[in-house]
């Protein structure tokens, strides 16, 4: 298995706080890997991490074969992030945003990279407004195309598909699935809807504390925790005492529904 | 070219782009540039053309406080226009997507650098005109010095406006008046619209530390027919290399900062 990102005892400190508490992981090259938690359980951190945005207080962070610390400017170029917390500038229209970071990653006849993906990603209809007029849902798919815009070998996704009904979430779903098919990128996502997890995962990461409490496929977490969802599992996991223990067989299945 | 510096134009050019586009859907953007540069200077000229009136010994004074202003707004517009771009990525919630782009620091400096000539050339620009028309003092009577004085107005402004640019990553928006206040500490010790000499002896020493004061000076040898002080200018140039380089690396601190308190990704309004 060839490894697109490679986290060695990660570790982030805020004071007194350990967000992130000497985690270690693995992301295959070409798999989808899911990082779900709870609100304050180290996702974002660690996805900062991953861009080389925040400094780690100690650990490693190896992506696309570059030490992030290090090197960050040489695998920049083959990255992307989308996030719905981030916004792009609001004055300039969708077309104009998406000139600019072409621009900045270096994409090669941007106007064609441009149209093709205002096709996929059917944003056509408002191109021409500017950012800040549009709803929350637009926002998020122009955020999801300035994420494809560079054909990045690796995408940090935080949450892709918030703000988005559930037939255009299902749209943005099947673009991005389709561009991994097509290109063999890494997905690495945070997400609070479980059933875009179980669709679109090979694998989990489960977070809680600054912790990884639980790794393997979504098939294998359900089983593990008796369940027949991720959302159960994530319940689980969110509401667990111990949570890196799952809960026996018997418990699970009286605690069922 | 070589690949790495054709790479760092373009990103460079791309961020222009990105200010060229704001300012080119908002005529109001471009006149609020030009209105205050414009409006000093009317105000300032007819002051100066009063005093002028009533005092035979005051009667060159007009066109030298007119150049003053000229070169302050220079100075001022240099500053400014290098902190509101940055404001302007902190206002749109944008430093995010730049940051996790390849974009280097250094070249959102440049970046920064080029979008404030732009919007200084617009600001003062508007204003030699309208010297030149209402009092016929053309800025240009200096010849290449004037060259010589806008470069090193220039690069003060830039310096002053990467310590700001530092002190808005490191407090957020909390330190945003800096951006329009500021470089005005400078303006009482720097001599723009009277000689050093007037200031108290202990502020005089204060003043010489400013490479504006230097600029200043000189442009009022020049107008008075004095001897010019090419010690004084290159002075301001090493002052400003001292400057630039502390504001560099004021920036690149706050930046490293900024990566280890996570707030790259937060900052904004």
């Amino acid at each position: 298995m060839t490894a697109a990102v490679i986290v060695e005892n990660l570790v982030k400190r805020f004071g007194d706080v350990r967000a992130v508490n000497d985690i270690s992981f693995t992301v295959a090259a070409g798999s989808t890997t899911a990082l779900l938690g709870g609100n304050g359980a180290g996702k974002t951190t660690t996805i900062s991490m991953l861009l080389g945005v925040l400094l780690p207080t100690t650990g490693r962070i190896n992506v696309l074969g570059a030490d992030m610390l290090q090197h960050r400017y040489r695998v920049l170029p083959r990255m992307n992030f989308t996030s719905p917390y981030v916004d792009l500038p609001k004055k300039l229209t969708v077309v104009e945003n998406l000139m600019v970071f072409a621009g900045l990653y270096g994409v090669v006849q941007p106007r064609k990279r441009i149209a093709t993906l205002v096709e996929e990603l059917e944003i056509g209809n408002f191109a021409g407004r500017a950012y800040g007029t549009l709803s929350a849902g637009q926002r998020t798919r122009v955020s999801v195309a300035k994420a494809l815009l560079n054909t990045p070998d690796l995408i940090l996704l935080d949450e892709p598909t918030a703000s988005l009904d559930p037939d255009m979430g299902d749209r943005v779903r099947h673009s991005l699935m389709q561009y991994q098919q097509r290109t063999g990128a890494t997905l690495v996502i945070a997400s609070h809807n479980m059933a875009e997890v179980e669709r679109m995962c090979d694998s989990v990461l489960m977070m809680k504390g600054g912790k990884i409490v639980h790794q393997g496929s979504p098939d294998e977490l359900i089983e593990r925790f008796g369940r027949d969802s991720m959302e159960e599992v994530f319940l689980d996991i969110a509401r667990a005492v111990h949570p890196g223990q799952a809960p026996s067989h018997a418990t699970e299945r009286a605690a069922k529904p | 070219m070589n690949l790495h510096l054709h790479a760092t134009m373009r990103r460079v050019a791309a961020m222009v782009l990105r200010h060229t586009y704001l300012m080119r859907k908002s005529w109001i953007r471009i006149i609020e540039t030009a209105y205050w540069p414009t409006m000093n200077m009317i105000m300032w000229g007819f002051i100066a053309q009063y005093f002028a009136t009533t005092s035979s010994v005051i009667a060159q004074v007009p066109g030298m406080l007119v150049t003053a202003l000229l070169l302050w707004e220079v100075l001022f517009r240099g500053q400014l226009g290098f902190a509101l771009a940055f404001l302007e990525e902190l206002y749109a919630r944008n430093l995010g997507h730049l940051f996790v782009s390849p974009l280097r620091p250094y070249e959102l400096v440049i970046s920064m650098i080029v979008v404030s000539f732009i919007r200084t050339a617009i600001g003062v620009g508007a204003a030699i005109i309208l010297a030149y028309v209402l009092y016929a003092t053309s800025i240009f009577d200096l010849g290449f010095l004037l060259l010589a004085f806008f470069v090193n107005l220039l690069v003060t402004g830039w310096a002053v406006g990467l310590m700001v640019a530092a002190l808005i990553m490191r407090y957020g928006l909390a330190a945003e008046n800096l951006a329009w206040g500021l470089i005005f500490v400078a303006a009482p010790i720097s001599g723009v619209y009277y000689p050093i000499g007037t200031l108290p002896e202990w502020l005089q020493h204060v003043a010489w530390a400013l490479p504006t004061s230097h600029v200043f000076e000189g442009m009022r040898a020049v107008l008075t027919g004095g001897t010019f002080m090419w010690d004084g200018l290159l002075h301001a140039v090493w002052l400003n290399i001292v400057y630039m380089a502390m504001g560099i690396a004021l920036f690149l601190l706050s930046f490293r900062a900024a990566r280890i308190r996570g707030t790259l990704l937060q900052v904004g309004e």
